[in-house]
């Protein structure tokens, strides 16, 4: 059974909802990030207390038509990325706290 | 005049955006060349924001090219370029700079200083020319050779030009204000030092006939954040620039403006 994974967003970084996509800037080098439709829903959903796996079947499945197997795949392609860039830190335990959201639509 | 007194005397306080910066200098040389350079940003008051004094050079092999490195450490500000070095205290304001006696040192100072500040004001210094019409202000933003030196000489007698290369932004009475500022382009113009609330910020692009475009708030946000100015190595400070860009583009309208270069294009602004 594969363990489960637990997604957070970083504190070092600023990040704002506009339209369907999300913006992220990183502190630490000033790179801008942008995330599409389907990515900005997991990194919404990344409270660093909901496993990536349950975030998929709830979210991600229920609001795009996609299969699991894949959309699982992808999702732990994009939390490697964004980990591997300081956006995201990863766990196989919850988090205790993650940074609060600004959205913008 | 005693000569301590005269020495004290060598200072101008040059105001950009409402706010003002005091140079000292013993070099009467230089505080000409400084007043020369920011005829109409110049002003005699006795209060400065920001105290500067400067220490002159002898020319040498410096490198104005080189990149510069803004870094704060223990409240204090250390500004480097391979031609100036100035470094500023941030409780009290005040600091020094080494340079040659040359303008160039001097504005790039001024510029980090002003993105400094407004980064903790909601605004940023950005490539854009900006121009007031009936009392609104529109930006025109763009890499070197977009076209902002273009449709800053192109403008009709009833606009008044900011800058055709560096605009000024501040967050101001709910809304979003440009100053004029003395940095300039190819125009080689100042602008001049009014303000104005902005109405709109145009992304320009040259092309075969005159189009405006609204643009999504996450593409006018990448444009925009592409053309800002800033320097410092300060994880807290990038994130608030990125907070007002963000914040700037959901509350004005940016567009894409695809222009001929004639005095058309003027017709569609304002």
């Amino acid at each position: 059974m594969t363990p489960k994974r637990y997604v957070a967003r970083s504190s070092e970084i600023a990040a704002r909802r506009l339209g369907n996509e999300t913006m992220i800037m990183s502190g630490r080098d000033s790179t801008l990030f942008s995330l599409n439709e389907v990515a900005t829903v997991i990194w919404e959903a990344a409270d660093g207390l909901t496993a990536l796996d349950e975030i998929v079947e709830r979210r991600i499945c229920q609001e795009f038509d996609v299969e699991l197997g894949e959309a699982l795949r992808d999702a732990e392609a994009l939390a490697e990325a964004l980990a591997g860039h300081g956006l995201f830190l990863l766990s196989d335990k919850p988090f205790q706290s993650v940074p609060a959201l600004k959205e913008q639509t | 005049m005693s000569e301590l007194t005269a020495t004290l005397d060598r200072n101008i306080v040059i105001e950009i955006g409402d706010v003002p910066v005091r140079v000292r200098t013993g070099d009467p040389a230089f505080l000409q060349l400084l007043e020369k350079r920011y005829t109409g940003f110049v002003n005699h008051r006795s209060y400065a924001e920001f105290e500067f004094d400067v220490d002159l050079t002898p020319p040498g092999n410096v490198g104005a090219d080189d990149d510069v490195r803004v870094l704060q450490r223990s409240g204090r500000w250390s500004l480097k370029r391979g031609d100036f070095h100035a470094e500023w205290d941030a409780a009290s304001k005040s600091g020094n700079i080494r340079q040659t006696a040359n303008p160039y040192s001097i504005d790039s100072i001024l510029r980090i200083v002003h993105t400094l500040v407004l980064s903790k004001q909601g605004g940023f210094l950005v490539h854009a020319a900006s121009a007031v019409r009936k009392g609104r202000a529109f930006l025109f933003a763009g890499v070197s050779g977009a076209g902002k030196t273009t449709i800053a000489r192109l403008a009709p007698g009833n606009v008044t030009l900011l800058t055709d290369e560096i605009s000024y932004v501040r967050e101001q009475d709910g809304g979003y204000s440009a100053f004029g500022t003395p940095f300039t382009g190819e125009l080689a113009k100042v602008g001049d030092n009014i303000c104005a609330p902005i109405a709109a910020l145009y992304l320009l692009a040259k092309g075969p006939k005159n189009r405006i475009e609204p643009l999504a708030h996450a593409e006018a946000a990448r444009a925009l954040l592409a053309n800002i100015l800033f320097f410092a190595e300060d994880a807290e400070l990038v994130k608030l620039v990125f907070e007002s860009a963000c914040e700037f583009v959901s509350r004005v309208p940016v567009y894409r403006l695809t222009f001929v270069p004639d005095a058309s294009v003027w017709e569609m602004i304002g």
